[in-house]
């Protein structure tokens, strides 16, 4: 089961979980990930230490996608 | 695939080159030469007072504190990047600590409950990442970049901030401290007196692992890469969002 989840005030938000073998699953993932790219989102893969992919389009094999917010100098 | 792009959040500071190991060197050096523009005077103004009218040795005093003084407040303005600011007892903390924890290894893990800061080894160093701010200290362990950056949302847990900076930074390193804004850049002993005891903690854990960065010996057209222990990273095998093949680590002078 792989999840798409929000960094926001509750800590993080499951904003939806998939099988790549459920089509109703991906399609509601699918919806989720350009909604919150819409909102201003980006979405990211960790790899482990020094290892992180953004990404436009959800890959479905990933077991975790996390949204953050943009980032600005202090 | 943003990977190769970089940052995002470079759009907004266009007008920034993007920073390398080079560049940081160069920055480096600047800084040195800026705070000893700022302190000599005030070192030869003693001097010359003390050795014309030595019944002014109380004024070269003073001028001395002042010399003294200056280099200080940088380094605390460095320091001050790695302060921790959030509420602890954030509702959502316990929640967002989860999630941090699962981005990070068991030593990270335990560095960041003891220091609130989570150690990160990179291309340019190792990064110390804390909630509005990260200090990188460069290969070889004796110079230290303190950084200015934030997720500008002041609702979010302590946690979820570091989280937010962590895979910012390993999207694209060079891109984060290009976005970042330097608060400080100078000896790694300098800045240790400025730190508050647990940042100072993992300051002192972030040394050695920097220590074993090394830069390759440059040469022309030779790929530039940067060997860790255990592992060695090649340029050309580098994944593309966390390689910059310009990169390489030059260490410049810590004062």
């Amino acid at each position: 089961m792989s999840r798409l989840v929000r960094m926001d005030q509750t800590g993080h938000t499951t904003m939806a979980e998939w099988t790549a073998d459920d089509p109703v699953s991906v399609e509601a993932a699918l919806a989720a990930f350009r909604a919150e790219l819409e909102r201003g989102y980006y979405a990211v893969v960790s790899e482990g230490e020094g290892r992180a992919e953004q990404v436009r389009e959800l890959p479905l094999d990933a077991p975790l996608v996390i949204l953050r917010r943009p980032i600005a100098g202090g | 695939m943003a990977g190769a792009e970089g940052l995002p959040e470079l759009a907004g500071v266009h007008w920034r080159p993007r920073v390398t190991g080079r560049s940081l060197a160069r920055t480096g050096r600047l800084w040195t030469l800026s705070t000893a523009a700022q302190t000599v005077p005030f070192v030869l103004g003693a001097a010359a007072l003390t050795a014309l009218r030595p019944v002014l040795a109380p004024v070269s005093v003073v001028l001395l504190v002042h010399a003294w003084a200056i280099p200080e407040l940088y380094a605390a303005r460095g320091a001050g990047v790695v302060r921790r600011r959030g509420a602890p007892d954030h509702p959502a903390e316990p929640v967002a600590l989860g999630l941090l924890g699962d981005l990070i290894d068991h030593r990270s893990r335990e560095l960041h409950r003891r220091t609130g800061l989570v150690l990160e080894r990179a291309r340019l160093g190792v990064w110390l990442v804390g909630e509005k701010g990260a200090l990188l200290v460069r290969a070889g362990g004796r110079r230290v970049d303190c950084y200015c950056v934030r997720v500008p949302d002041p609702e979010l847990p302590p946690s979820d901030r570091i989280a937010h900076l962590l895979l910012a930074l390993r999207t694209d390193e060079s891109g984060f401290a290009t976005v970042a804004n330097l608060a400080f850049s100078g000896a790694r002993w300098r800045l240790r007196r400025r730190l508050a005891p647990p940042a100072r903690e993992a300051l002192d854990a972030a040394a050695p692992s920097a220590r074993t960065l090394r830069a390759p010996a440059l040469r022309p057209g030779w790929s530039s890469h940067v060997c860790t222990q255990g592992q060695c990273a090649a340029g050309a095998g580098g994944r593309s969002s966390s390689h910059d093949p310009s990169s390489d680590i030059l260490q410049g002078p810590a004062g």
